[in-house]
């Protein structure tokens, strides 16, 4: 298998420089790679994306997908988990989908460790719509709904996701796409809930990647096992910008936990089992 | 002999009365009566004022009626709210410990206090009470009593009996004939929809809570195991139809279900199954609305909101049960026509089916589970192919020779994002076929129920759980009652039919506005009366029997 297998015959809409190009190679790589070393099967694939620039990736690459509604991408793609708990299940969201129309989704994802993977095309504006201010924007960021400024800090997701319940918290920069496809890889391989926060350059709304460029580096002796250690990382930087230090990008935490999936199916997998009779449980409303 | 009984049993949230309501019910089947049972409760958990009647009849019944011979008061609120409601023949069982009436006074209360049990255990001094009262041997008290009542039973059965001897002075007054019929499974309309979905293929059912929905959720929680299905409660009703479309996409039969503000949320994914083609099957059990309305009592109020709900034209079912055996094989009808044509069917129903109880005949040997149109794995895999029907053969993730493309988007056949103007012309098409696809379908099935005088000329036309006391009203009078099952695609050929030559249509309907009356006249039928209650309780029979004397 090579990347070019998994391309389809769609014309590609994002501006020339987009940051989603880098997250479309990664995703697609990674899905060669684990396909090569045997880890997943390309049927068993299933992607998932909001609406938004993001979301057009769905298009681009050749695997089972469900181009689902703004905001909702952890709902449909805990219900596919939740079928056919051998499907590798990828959600692809933007900022505004995951981190404003939908949160409370994937924070329930997250808090019931559903076996998925999110991937945020973290972007900072709402780009489809034409660059307004997302949940991530800096504070005072001049998007057409906010001309003199968004008037709220930003949230960072990471943390969010930390308090949340996620097993697995990374964050990547799409300017480092092969860092990016290794923790795709990793994310789709843990069992259980998996946030990728992806720092997205919008050459044509927000560019940022100068910014990351000079400012993102690689965690490095870091004990992604304590959730501790992983707080304080996440809060070295609070997606403020004009702020001084750097921006750490890897897998912040990584935890074993029983799944969402494993709990309610127990050991039966209903869906191999018959259409029950229903004489015993009859009789007894017949007592 | 009496050829029905009914008994009124009210006291405080909090004292078992749906308990009370629902041993009573299987005492008076077990003697071979058919039993319909009407539940009234405030949105309170504790206090307020509850009551249950329990209508036995030796022929079938689908209603209750306000008079009533029998009342069991377990406190002094329901003397006074109650006894205008009596019939001329009559007697109140009361608990002498906290309430002042005539008839029999026992004192529940204190008997039970004595024998260190709690104050809810009255109900079941009551139900011995009210069997001695009926004459029925006091075995038969044991066994309900067992197999309903699973803490302290030993401690239940000593209270009923010593109130059951007690009760002597009383003993046999209202003497019942034990009937030879034999016992019903007594159900509420809820489990005869959870019962449904499971024998029609159900394998997940996911809910948010919300009354009088919530029930469904319970149910099959309660038993999932040994209906080899599992449940979910996921954090809305947006998440609730969003897994279950996950679920549905992965080719998992899964149900959802509602009451109206959370089928307000899922209606942006009510579209989505239009456009993406996704079976989604949704109970909308109706309770009294606009927003949070009047969450325990019942309407019809949502009929247009479930035919109109979501943007844009699709296809879509719209199927309302009005009794026991109805709730259960429409259910299996509503997954079967999700499955064969990809599409969202909504099951309409409400608080007055949804939570009353019936005694139900189901023959499972009967349902049939439609196999879905699935791809024979040959060539290339278009999940939106255009065919002459406009449905599409279904594929799955996981399957080796096909590449699954859902969108949510106008897309092509492979399932690709479009804005070309033909083939956004083609989608409408395609979803225009489908309906073309499904009315054809309805037209094989029936559509319309027909009671009472078929000849009479004098038409009362019902939807849903109104038709129990349309019904017995038209027999009284000898007329004639239709009641269209489908509400979208609406069965017009089968209604003009029945309603060609009538001299009357009466319209009777339990929300403000007439819903159904309006719909036919859009369709060009007249409707010349319209009968409408929007109290938030359902028609009595005796009621509505006095609305249609004056009309007549
Ligand atoms: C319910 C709903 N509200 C609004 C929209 C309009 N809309 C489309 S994309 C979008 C925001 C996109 O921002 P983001 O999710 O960050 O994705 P990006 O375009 O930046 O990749 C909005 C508001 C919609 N499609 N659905
Ligand atoms: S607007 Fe921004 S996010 Fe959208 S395609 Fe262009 S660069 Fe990418």
């Amino acid at each position: 298998m090579k990347i070019e297998d998994l391309k389809t015959y769609t014309e590609n809409t994002w501006c020339p420089g987009c940051g989603n190009f880098g997250i479309e190679f990664a995703a697609k790589q990674a899905f060669v790679e684990l396909i090569n070393e045997k880890k997943i099967k390309r049927e068993d694939i299933v992607i998932l994306s909001g609406i938004g620039c993001h979301a057009k990736i769905v298009d681009y690459i050749n695997v089972n997908s469900f181009y689902s509604l703004h905001g909702r991408v952890p709902a449909p793609a805990t219900g596919i988990k939740i079928a056919n708990p051998e499907l590798s299940i990828l959600g692809f969201a933007g900022d505004g989908d995951a981190y404003g129309e939908g949160l409370v989704h994937l924070i329930f994802a997250a808090k019931r460790n559903s076996d998925i993977t999110m991937v945020i095309h973290n972007n900072r504006n709402y780009a489809l719509t034409t660059g307004q201010f997302s949940p991530t924007s800096p504070k005072g960021f001049p998007g057409r709904s906010t001309p003199k400024g968004s008037p709220e800090p930003p949230l960072n997701p990471l943390e969010l996701m930390l308090v949340s319940g996620a097993t697995f918290v990374a964050r990547a920069f799409t300017g480092n796409p092969n860092h990016l496809k290794e923790i795709i890889k990793q994310a789709i391989l843990h069992k259980g809930f998996s946030f990728i926060d992806v720092l997205q350059p919008c050459v044509t709304y927000y560019n940022t990647f100068e910014f990351y460029r000079k400012t993102v580096y690689e965690l490095k002796d870091h004990d992604s096992s304590s959730r501790e250690a992983a707080m304080k990382k996440v809060k070295k930087w609070n997606y403020l910008d004009g702020e001084k230090g750097k921006i750490p990008i890897g897998i912040f935490y990584q935890v074993k936990k029983p799944t969402f999936e494993e709990i309610i199916l127990k050991e039966k997998k209903p869906y191999g089992l018959p259409i029950p009779s229903l004489k015993k449980l009859l009789k007894r409303h017949n007592s | 002999m009496q050829k029905e009984y009914s008994v009124l049993v009210g006291g405080q949230a909090g004292d078992g009365i749906k308990q009370a309501g629902n041993t009573i019910a299987r005492l008076l089947n077990r003697v071979g009566y058919w039993v319909f049972v009407y539940e009234d409760y405030p949105s309170i958990i504790r206090g307020g004022h509850n009551f249950a009647i329990i209508r036995a009849h030796q022929q079938k019944i689908l209603a209750h009626t306000d008079k009533i011979d029998i009342l069991i008061a377990l406190n002094q609120d329901t003397i006074e709210k109650h006894s205008e409601r009596l019939k001329e023949k009559h007697l109140i069982i009361f608990d002498s410990s906290s309430t002042k009436a005539e008839g029999l006074g026992l004192p529940l209360g204190e008997i039970v206090k004595n024998k260190g049990l709690p104050q809810i255990v009255r109900n079941t001094a009551a139900l011995g009470a009210l069997a001695s009262v009926l004459g029925i041997e006091f075995s038969i008290v044991e066994d309900v009593i067992k197999s309903s009542i699973k803490k302290k039973t030993k401690e239940n059965i000593e209270v009923a009996k010593e109130v059951y001897d007690r009760a002597k002075k009383f003993e046999n007054s209202f003497k019942l004939s034990v009937l030879k019929n034999q016992p019903k499974p007594l159900l509420t309309g809820n489990e005869a929809i959870a019962l449904g979905a499971v024998k029609g293929g159900l394998k997940l059912y996911i809910a948010y809570p919300m009354t009088p929905a919530s029930s469904i959720l319970h149910y099959l929680a309660e038993h999932e195991d040994e209906l080899n299905i599992a449940t979910v409660h996921p954090e809305n009703e947006i998440g609730v139809i969003g897994m279950a479309q996950g679920a549905a996409y992965a080719g998992i039969k899964t149900m959802i279900g509602t009451s109206g503000g959370g089928f307000a949320l899922m209606t942006e994914h009510l579209s989505l199954a239009g456009q993406a083609e996704i079976p989604t099957v949704c109970v909308l059990s109706q309770r009294p609305a606009p927003a949070t309305g009047v969450p325990t009592y019942t309407a019809q109020g949502d009929l247009f909101f479930a035919l109109h709900a979501g943007h844009g034209d699709f296809a879509r079912v719209v199927v309302a049960p009005g009794d026991i055996e109805e709730a259960f094989y429409l259910t299996v009808e509503a997954l079967n026509l999700a499955w064969q044509f990809q599409v969202p069917v909504i099951l309409l129903c409400d608080k007055h089916l949804s939570e009353s109880t019936f005694s139900a005949e189901f023959d499972e040997s009967k349902i049939v589970v439609e196999s879905p149109k699935l791809w024979k794995g040959e060539g290339e895999y278009r999940k939106y192919v255009l065919t002459k029907d406009g449905v599409s053969p279904l594929a799955f993730p996981g399957d080796e020779k096909a590449t699954v493309k859902s969108n949510s988007y106008e897309c092509d056949e492979f399932g690709i994002t479009t804005e070309d103007p033909q083939l956004v012309t083609k989608g409408h098409e395609k979803r225009l076929k489908k309906m073309k696809t499904i009315e054809n379908e309805l037209k094989k099935k029936e559509t319309v129920k027909i009671y009472g005088n078929p000849k009479s000329d004098v038409v009362l036309i019902t939807w849903g759980s109104t038709k129990g006391a349309v019904e017995e009203v038209a027999q009284t009078y000898n007329l004639k009652v239709v009641q269209p099952l489908y509400l979208e695609p609406f069965p017009i050929w089968d209604l003009r039919k029945h309603l060609e030559g009538a001299k009357k249509i009466i319209g009777v309907e339990v929300n403000s506005t007439g819903q159904l009356c309006n719909l036919l006249e859009f369709k060009g039928l007249k409707v010349d009366e319209r009968i409408l209650k929007y109290d938030g309780r359902p028609f009595t029979v005796d009621e509505l029997e006095e609305k249609i004397k004056k009309i007549l």
